[in-house]
């Protein structure tokens, strides 16, 4: 087999944007190996008397220690291992420590996304390739952008967390061996106490006012894996008691004293203003006490959420009409036409001699479709802020603090810096608490009410009707088979840029193609000697933006699909075809494994189907083998298969259940969800249009977590792409009938 | 005014009568449980006991629930854990968490009904409550563990 292939692919997407921050990260850590200016430490500014704050992420006083979240929690669980992986370093006991989550800094700009933008594959460990990483990671250093997203946060924070806790420690030492007399060789530390040889035990808040008082110990070596105590091992997550009980405090539960409540109603033809409306109605309902115009729509206060929402609702709108096309055809006539130079955003891959390989075998071509879909979680979006003269201050869950406070200030016409932001533990995001009408539309409404606290909540209606989906996408594909053999494909996708729109609302609009959409078509490990892959890049209708694993919710779907399509046209074994095609070790090991785990032996019969798929999304590879049944209600899924690669499982339960409800995810928007556009608005409105997957249509679901990467990779999203396609594969296998695009039930009936 | 009693507690509110209870538990009486996730009984998310029955607090008028016992998850386990919570955590059912008051009071109603529930009794009552993180699985197997818990009382 030959070695990785070494391709230009996704350009450094941050290259070319505007740098958001200043010249951000400090002295801690390893900086050693990459001398910058020394960043603020975000936590010195709040901290209390006799208090130290070692780097952005430990701080300790003589009552309390308090771990920094880096990350927003969106129920991935960040809130419990983050700290975690900082308390192994530490020497902390679960329960001696509290947890908040990050505030706005460039020090907390995400390393993670070095593998992603840097245009290698994620296989590839050439030294080419590790430079590569290391000028990505620079520009993310130098941008400061601090992004929940991508599966990163546990790449960005393997590291550097468990050095913040080596530091911590390192120099709560050094603060002991000062007062002691004691050289540090002869000191250790246990569950959140240096402890002398003698057995004399100072807890670490006896320390902090004299460790504030010394520079960080930052010489420091992280522990051998061998010895963790925490990290890898099944532990429970700090949040599920509160979770269980509901004691848990999300976004949406705040409450502030003085505070009033708005519900809106904002224009469905996206990104348009509002034109006219008429409260007559809705001024004299009971509960309300205002109506307020904002620049897409109406808003109304109220003493109660469910006064506002329904007060809004009496409200009647003119709105200004869609720039993008009224109604769905239209939209996917654009997607339709947009296969042409004008729009070719890059040609990612050319193996080969493409026409040579197309002509000389049997031809294959088959064409897709990905439908717009929401991202609904089951929290809608809120948020609580207060204006003053002086600034504004806002509570709400969201996965870019910066872009919180850019986009609130814009609103209100103050600047960034006087946007005091906090975050809030999320039910859930998918993508949707990328993006910023709660913000938008908070500040707004906040600004016209100065001094007094505001609640937004959406409705579910308004939150469906303002979600910006994820990118719409066709797939046209041609190949070949030849003596048994895969000679050709010839793989184009046009779909909406999602991650290129989202910057571009972040206001740091990239010039270059959407990476992106060249998931699942470039990272393509087959070994197809004539191979060509290219993107074209659609405008002109509904905004799009990330999704659950974004770009390769589509193009993981038509890929795999098509790849499948192949194998059968030369004859071959869905599972067997690909270990063979497959060039990377690593994945090869993913999809026998994940055979071994189903006993793979060849097709099912008596209307079982049995599919297979192995997509690679953000450097983690994810191999699926899902089993259907034809029955007299319609196909019903009888399990799933799934063996992933992170290098490293951190968090094991938790691994689990983000590989279960990955798979749930993708599988439940394949099966039943689209979101289509009629007079410029959404048609579907609340989750009886927009259902996804209930108990019912659940598989058992089991899992295997590898280690076998080089690197350590994140599991929030990789395991949605291969769902859609394994099924589609299953249900061929079971009827004999290829499922082209999503959502299938628009083609077969599910039990 | 309407008298309410949650959790034991009896409390006063004055609000339109046709509001639902999940709005005055929220935002009148600041308990925050259930929670609001679709309005219109799509979601479970909202579900509370009243008079030991699971329902849909977005759907329960609070005129019609005046008077009667009203249990949110604060209520259920007595001030210990109830052993479908316990369950929940050996499990670690959530992820987000959001869904899963609303799932735990289901879940508590299905096995009152059906004490060693089968998969596709659990399937039959938990399919209205509706989990975005995909932790059905999760909740399947709990629901046996509490089952067995509960049997073994």
């Amino acid at each position: 087999m030959s070695s990785v292939p070494v391709l230009s692919r996704r350009v450094f997407v941050f290259g070319s944007t505007a740098v958001a921050g200043g010249v951000v990260f400090g002295s801690y850590g390893w900086a050693a190996e990459t001398p910058a200016a020394p960043t603020p430490n975000p936590l010195t500014a709040g901290l209390g008397p006799d208090s130290v704050a070692f780097n952005p992420w430990v701080e300790i006083s003589p009552d309390r220690i308090t771990l920094i979240a880096q990350h927003a929690d969106i129920g991935q669980g960040v809130g419990s291992i983050q700290p975690v992986m900082i308390a192994e370093e530490l020497d902390l006991e679960i329960g001696q420590f509290e947890v908040r989550f990050a505030g706005p800094s460039p020090a907390y700009f995400n390393t993670g996304f070095a593998h992603e933008i840097a245009p290698f594959m994620a296989a590839d460990q050439s030294p080419e390739a590790e430079r590569g990483r290391a000028a990505a990671l620079e520009w993310l250093r130098q941008s400061g952008l601090q992004m929940t997203g991508g599966s990163s946060a546990i790449p960005d924070t393997y590291e550097k967390l468990r050095l913040a806790g080596a530091v911590a420690r390192e120099t709560l030492k050094a603060a002991a061996a000062r007062r002691s007399g004691i050289a540090v060789a002869d000191l250790r530390t246990e569950a959140g106490h240096v402890v002398l040889p003698d057995g004399t035990r100072i807890p670490y808040g006896a320390l902090s006012a004299e460790a504030a008082k010394i520079p960080p110990v930052t010489d420091v070596k992280l522990r051998n894996p061998a010895n963790w105590r925490l990290i890898g091992k099944p532990m429970e997550r700090l949040d599920i008691r509160a979770k269980v009980t509901g004691e848990l405090i999300f976004g949406i539960d705040r409450k502030m004293e003085g505070m009033v409540y708005a519900a809106v109603k904002l224009n469905p033809n996206k990104g348009q203003p509002i034109t006219s409306y008429d409260a007559s109605k809705a001024q004299s309902m009971p509960g309300v006490q205002k109506v307020l115009k904002i620049s897409n729509g109406v808003a109304v206060i109220a003493t109660n959420s469910w006064y506002a929402m329904q007060a809004a609702e009496r409200i009647e709108c003119v709105w200004e009409p869609s720039k993008y096309p009224a109604d769905q055809a239209g939209h996917w006539d654009i997607v339709q036409s947009s296969f042409t130079p004008e729009f070719l955003a890059k040609q990612w891959r050319n193996d080969g001699d493409i026409d040579a390989g197309l002509n000389g075998g049997t031809l294959v071509e088959a064409e897709y479709r990905a439908p717009y879909v929401g991202h609904q979680p089951l929290e809608p979006l809120n948020g609580i802020g207060i204006v003053t003269d002086d600034g504004m201050e806002i509570w709400v869950g969201h996965q870019t603090p910066q872009s919180v406070q850019d986009i609130a200030a814009k609103a209100i016409g103050m600047k960034p810096e006087q946007v005091t932001f906090h975050n809030e533990w999320s039910g859930g995001s998918f993508g949707h608490r990328l993006e910023f009408e709660n913000v938008r539309a908070l500040a707004e409404i906040a600004n016209q009410l100065r001094g007094t606290p505001v609640k937004i909540v959406f409705s579910r209606e308004q939150d469906f009707l303002q979600d910006i989906p994820r990118q719409i996408a066709m797939g046209r594909y041609r190949g070949s088979v030849k003596d048994g053999k895969i000679v050709a494909a010839d793989v184009q996708v046009a779909a909406t840029p999602p991650f290129k729109e989202l910057l571009g609302r972040m206001g740091m609009p990239p010039k270059d193609p959407d990476g992106q959409l060249a998931v699942g078509i470039w990272n393509m490990y087959y070994d197809i000697p004539n191979y060509r892959a290219a993107s074209y890049e659609v405008q002109g209708v509904s905004p799009t933006t990330t999704w659950r694993s974004v770009g390769a919710s589509a193009n993981g779907f038509f890929t795999e699909s098509f790849i499948d399509e192949l194998i059968h046209a030369a004859g071959l074994d869905p599972l067997q075809a690909r270990i063979d095609m497959c060039k990377i070790p690593v994945y090869r090991t993913l999809l026998k494994t994940v055979g071994e785990m189903a006993g793979w032996k060849g097709p099912l019969g008596n209307g079982k189907g049995r599919g297979v798929a192995f997509v690679e999304a953000f450097g983690t590879g994810v191999a699926e083998i899902v089993d259907v049944t034809m029955t007299d209600a319609g196909i019903r899924i009888d399990k799933v298969w799934v063996a992933a690669d992170v290098g490293k499982v951190v968090d094991p339960v938790n691994f689990e259940n983000q590989v279960q409800g990955g798979v749930v995810w993708g599988l439940g928007h394949a099966m039943n969800c689209e979101l289509t556009y009629a007079n410029g608005s959404v048609q579907q409105t609340n989750y009886n249009h927009h259902e996804a997957m209930r108990m019912y249509q659940c598989p058992v679901i089991e899992v295997r977590g590898l280690e076998n990467d080089y690197a350590v990779r994140g599991i929030g999203e990789p395991p949605v792409p291969p769902a859609a396609p394994a099924l589609a594969n299953a249900i061929f296998a079971a009827t004999g009938k290829r499922i082209r695009e999503m959502p299938f039930n628009k083609f077969i009936d599910f039990v | 005014m309407v008298e309410l009693t949650v959790n034991g507690t009896t409390h006063q509110v004055d609000v339109v009568p046709e509001m639902p209870l999940l709005w005055v538990l929220r935002d009148e009486l600041g308990i925050t449980s259930p929670k609001y996730g679709c309005g219109i009984a799509q979601c479970g998310a909202c579900t509370v006991q009243i008079d030991g029955a699971a329902v849909r607090s977005c759907q329960a008028r609070i005129a019609d629930v005046a008077g009667k016992a009203i249990t949110t998850i604060e209520g259920i386990g007595n001030g210990k854990l109830h052993p479908v919570q316990e369950a929940w955590i050996e499990h670690q059912v959530p992820q987000c968490g959001y869904c899963q008051t609303g799932q735990i009071i289901q879940a508590i109603a299905l096995l009152e009904s059906h004490p060693t529930p089968t998969d596709t009794d659990i399937n039959e009552v938990m399919s209205g409550n509706l989990c975005r993180c995909g932790t059905y699985e999760r909740i399947r197997v709990a629901i046996h563990t509490a089952a067995g818990k509960m049997g073994g009382k």
